[in-house]
């Protein structure tokens, strides 16, 4: 009843193009960004930075770019892991080797060194599809954490293997190594988030957009109506990789503080950020936040519920955990396969005529 | 014959110009199969010109070998007067050769406008960054290329669908729209594979229509395979008639009704 597009008319191709046509729509997302911007910092506490929003935004921004790539583009990866490797390491050396440079900078660097090694890992895209596709992906993930382990420069030669994230500072507020606050973790965290999903969505609305989906959608036809294949689907893999790359760097430096490749981005990464974007929904941004929602809240709240509400012991909890959101995602996958962005739509098109039926 | 540079005027009175396409001798094998054997003809400007033939005569090879899908063998194809290499589909594209597929190739995934956007995308010229931040160029270009892209929606009097995802239509107006996308890139040459294919009488009337209209208003030469007689008699200028690879018939439909040649492959020969 209140969820309306009525009376809403559009006089210009500019106003119909807007990302967020609807009003309420546009209302709410102001309202949204206000809150995370202005009130949860003040709120916010290490427990809630750690296991919710920290997790959430930086997996936002993976699946964000994982989305660019299946979603739109229509070409399956199961490399994110290792090229969220690559982000971190280059943002380790980076911080290392140039201290006196924003980390801001250095972040936005480690993006484009991930970018240029995806689309290195890109170019056999041309040549295969689907399956095959995948798995040539999967080599990337195998090779880039086995160079970070057998390579010793890349971690500075240290004793552990290990990275650490030495303490940076933007406007004097420290946001990583062990000073920095909660809030000014999570507001870092909360600007690339913004700013990149900006990002997406205004390349997916525009002509490099629908070029990717063109490509997915029927390649034959996009290459007969003007479509360079190349260059459409190592744009997808750069873009989304230069997403993949900020993600793990943040992952790393603000989140972490300290990484070992096989254990943090080993290949569980890439199918968690990979189920985060089918969950959520192929070819959506929304879809890409919901589903790092789901996968980073699910397992906190049944943590909850069944740890401190129903007392449970830890270590069953935890098994039953990992039980019920696998049953929770086959069963969203039959309910809806295309995703939690395809149930919200529907919720709002029920809405637009609620409460008459038609 | 007629000479290459002069044009002739149609029967119901229509100038048209000097040649476009020019194909001389072009010949296209898979493995042992001639699938085309060493075929000329030319499509003129502002001409509409029907391929026709029996099945597997070799129309759709012709018509893909026009847009650059294969490179034939033998033969030189000549556009706007210039023999073309070997080209890739989107380097055709950009020549201004744009095409509809027989059996509909549009992206399901996107909406109406979308696809007829994708139309224009050689007529975008905004860079990366700029769409990045949809600031300047990439946001101008838009609005400028949707007020084009809302002309030729009214055009085909499909306003109504603009933002239904393509998947939901019914085949009638996916063939309209995949027309629309087509036709979206301001083509100088259209190729239609079929326009017309599964479609019942009213609808058939429709496209015939539209095609007619597109050849009026917007001058662009239009090359058409297709199996309705009817249609090809009333719609086209001039008719190559293929059978079996071989061109066996060339001229007005009037002409090619005549062919003694043309009405053998169509009805038979007994052999008595």
């Amino acid at each position: 009843m209140f969820y309306r597009e009525a009376g809403d008319f559009k006089t210009s191709y500019r106003d119909d193009g807007q990302s967020f046509p609807i009003k309420l729509d546009r209302y709410g997302y102001y309202a949204i960004l206000a809150v995370a911007a202005v009130v949860v910092p003040f709120a916010i506490n290490d427990y809630w930075a750690n296991a919710v929003l920290l997790p959430f935004l930086i997996y936002a921004i993976a699946a964000i770019g994982l989305n660019i790539l299946v979603g739109y583009a229509g070409q399956v990866s199961l490399g994110t892991g290792g090229f969220m490797a690559v982000g971190a390491y280059a943002v380790y050396k980076l911080m290392t080797s140039f201290p006196e440079i924003s980390i801001v900078i250095h972040i936005l660097l480690a993006g484009g060194i991930t970018a240029l090694v995806g689309i290195a890992f890109g170019l056999p895209s041309l040549r295969i599809k689907g399956f095959y596709l995948a798995v040539a992906t999967l080599a990337a993930q195998f090779f880039l954490v086995w160079l970070f382990n057998k390579v010793p420069w890349f971690y500075n030669y240290s004793a552990s293997g290990q990275i650490n994230a030495p303490e940076r500072t933007v406007l004097g507020w420290a946001v990583t190594g062990p000073a920095a606050t909660p809030s000014a973790k999570y507001l870092i965290c909360l600007a690339f988030v913004v700013l990149l999903a900006w990002v997406a969505r205004n390349l997916t609305r525009g002509m490099v957009g629908r070029k990717w989906m063109a490509i997915r959608d029927m390649d034959i036809a996009a290459e007969i109506i003007g479509v360079n294949p190349l260059t459409a689907k190592l744009t997808a893999f750069g873009v989304s990789s230069f997403f993949i790359g900020v993600a793990g760097a943040l992952l790393f430096a603000v989140y972490l503080g300290a990484a070992e490749v096989t254990e943090a981005f080993g290949i569980n990464k890439s199918f968690l950020i990979l189920f985060m974007v089918i969950i959520g929904g192929l070819g959506s941004i929304f879809g890409s936040f919901a589903g790092a929602a789901f996968l980073v809240l699910l397992p906190v709240l049944l943590k909850n519920l069944l740890v401190g509400g129903l007392g449970w012991p830890t270590n069953l909890a935890a098994h039953i955990e990992l039980m019920i959101v696998g049953a929770l995602i086959i069963f969203f996958l039959i309910v809806e396969p295309h995703g939690l962005a395809r149930l919200w739509q529907l919720v709002k098109e029920k809405l637009r005529l609620w409460p008459f039926p038609h | 014959m007629l000479d290459q540079t002069e044009g002739y005027t149609t029967a119901d009175g229509r100038q048209i110009g000097p040649v476009l396409l020019d194909l001389r001798g072009i010949t296209l094998r898979f493995g042992g199969v001639e699938a085309i054997k060493n075929i000329s003809f030319d499509i003129r400007q502002g001409e509409i010109r029907a391929i026709i033939g029996p099945n597997g005569a070799g129309k759709s090879s012709m018509l893909n070998v026009i847009s650059g899908f294969y490179v034939p063998q033998d033969g030189e194809v000549w556009f706007r007067g210039h023999k073309r290499g070997p080209m890739k589909p989107y380097e055709v594209a950009r020549l201004g050769i744009a095409r509809t597929f027989q059996n509909i190739a549009l992206f399901d995934g996107m909406s109406v406008l979308d696809n007829i956007m994708t139309g224009r995308l050689n007529k975008m010229k905004s860079g990366f960054i700029s769409q990045a931040i949809w600031w300047g160029r990439a946001e101008a270009e838009e609005i400028a290329n949707r007020e084009q892209v809302e002309r030729i929606i009214d055009f085909l009097e499909i306003q109504n669908i603009r933002k239904t995802p393509v998947g939901r239509l019914p085949y009638g107006l996916k063939k309209r729209v995949e027309l629309a996308r087509a036709l979206a890139a301001e083509p100088r040459l259209l190729l239609l594979d079929e326009p017309m294919a599964g479609m019942n009488v009213e609808e058939k009337e429709d496209m015939s229509r539209f095609i007619l209209d597109v050849n009026d208003e917007f001058g662009t030469t239009i090359a058409l395979i297709e199996h309705d007689m009817g249609v090809v008699m009333d719609l086209s200028d001039r008719v190559v008639v293929m059978d079996y690879g071989r061109k066996i018939g060339d001229g007005t439909p009037a002409e090619v009704r005549g062919n003694q040649e043309v009405i053998d492959a169509y009805l038979g020969v007994s052999h008595d």
